[in-house]
């Protein structure tokens, strides 16, 4: 089971009231390579994983549901003084016109979030190189999106997640390499 | 919701640096099950965090249900704010 805490992972704060912005960064909210890609991707692959790993995707999996929640925090903060003209001025007359300022798993183009995004291929191996490429391919975005911003309150949260994917991307590296281990080891016999 | 004094972020923000260093060395422990300093220094980490999270809980209300809190008279869980409003 899981508990929630009621406390962010990392403090967010925004300048200024900027849903432009907020466009921008809800890719990685409902994005291929955003948050809950992330969490739902790691916590469905590890029933099938071996042992070893499955106490990492699992942590990992959990932290992405954080990271979620940050990226809430800065949607919500950049967009709720947001007048109907600046949703419109911004980009966001279409999420308005379904959502209000209410938040929705979509990417930046508003396409909604697929289960396509994500893979589990029952093959350990595959499995770590998807989540390792899935750590970079965001690592990047969140570069993209510092970018895009000009709020500097803003980046500081966003130069925080891109380093977690460093990290994250890290021990999915050092996972690799101990079930490569242990497959060597069971070829000895 | 009530308005809360500038060192409710001050003691907020040293849970979260606390807890960020327990988050860092457990996935690192996973994959390093066998250094004995990082599991002395997460042990370490973990009685710090306790400590402060009851303090704070005791100004701000409960951080957590499902009895990984105690409750206060009356229930206290709304008691401190939603993460995105402060």
């Amino acid at each position: 089971m899981w508990v929630y805490e009621k406390k962010l992972q990392y403090p967010v704060r925004v300048s200024t009231c900027n849903p432009r912005l907020a466009k921008y960064l809800i890719e990685q909210y409902g994005g291929a390579d955003g948050e809950l890609a992330a969490a739902l991707r790691y916590l469905n692959q590890r029933y099938t994983i071996p042992d070893k790993v499955v106490g990492l995707l699992t942590d990992i999996g959990t932290e992405e549901f954080a990271h979620l929640e940050m990226i809430a925090t800065m949607v919500y903060k950049l967009t709720k003084d947001a007048t109907p003209d600046q949703m419109k001025a911004a980009g966001l007359a279409g999420h308005f016109a379904d959502h209000d300022k209410a938040l929705f798993y979509h990417n930046a183009a508003g396409v909604p979030w697929t289960a396509t995004y994500i893979q589990a291929k029952g093959d350990p191996i595959a499995d770590l190189y998807e989540d390792i490429a899935a750590e970079e391919k965001a690592r990047a975005t969140y570069q993209w999106l510092i970018d895009l911003s000009d709020d500097p309150d803003l980046n500081d949260g966003l130069r925080y997640l891109r380093e977690r994917e460093v990290i994250h991307s890290q021990r999915f590296r050092e996972a690799v390499e101990i079930l490569k281990e242990d497959r060597g080891k069971k070829k000895v016999f | 919701m009530k308005q809360l004094p500038p060192e409710y972020y001050t003691e907020l923000e040293e849970i979260q640096a606390v807890d960020f260093v327990i988050v860092e060395l457990v996935l690192y422990l996973h994959t390093h099950p066998d250094d004995l300093e990082a599991v002395k220094q997460y042990n370490e980490y973990v009685k710090l965090s306790k400590g402060l999270k009851k303090e704070f809980e005791k100004k701000y209300g409960a951080l957590t249900s499902f009895g990984y809190s105690y409750a206060r008279y009356p229930f206290d869980y709304k008691e401190a704010p939603w993460p995105w409003q402060v």
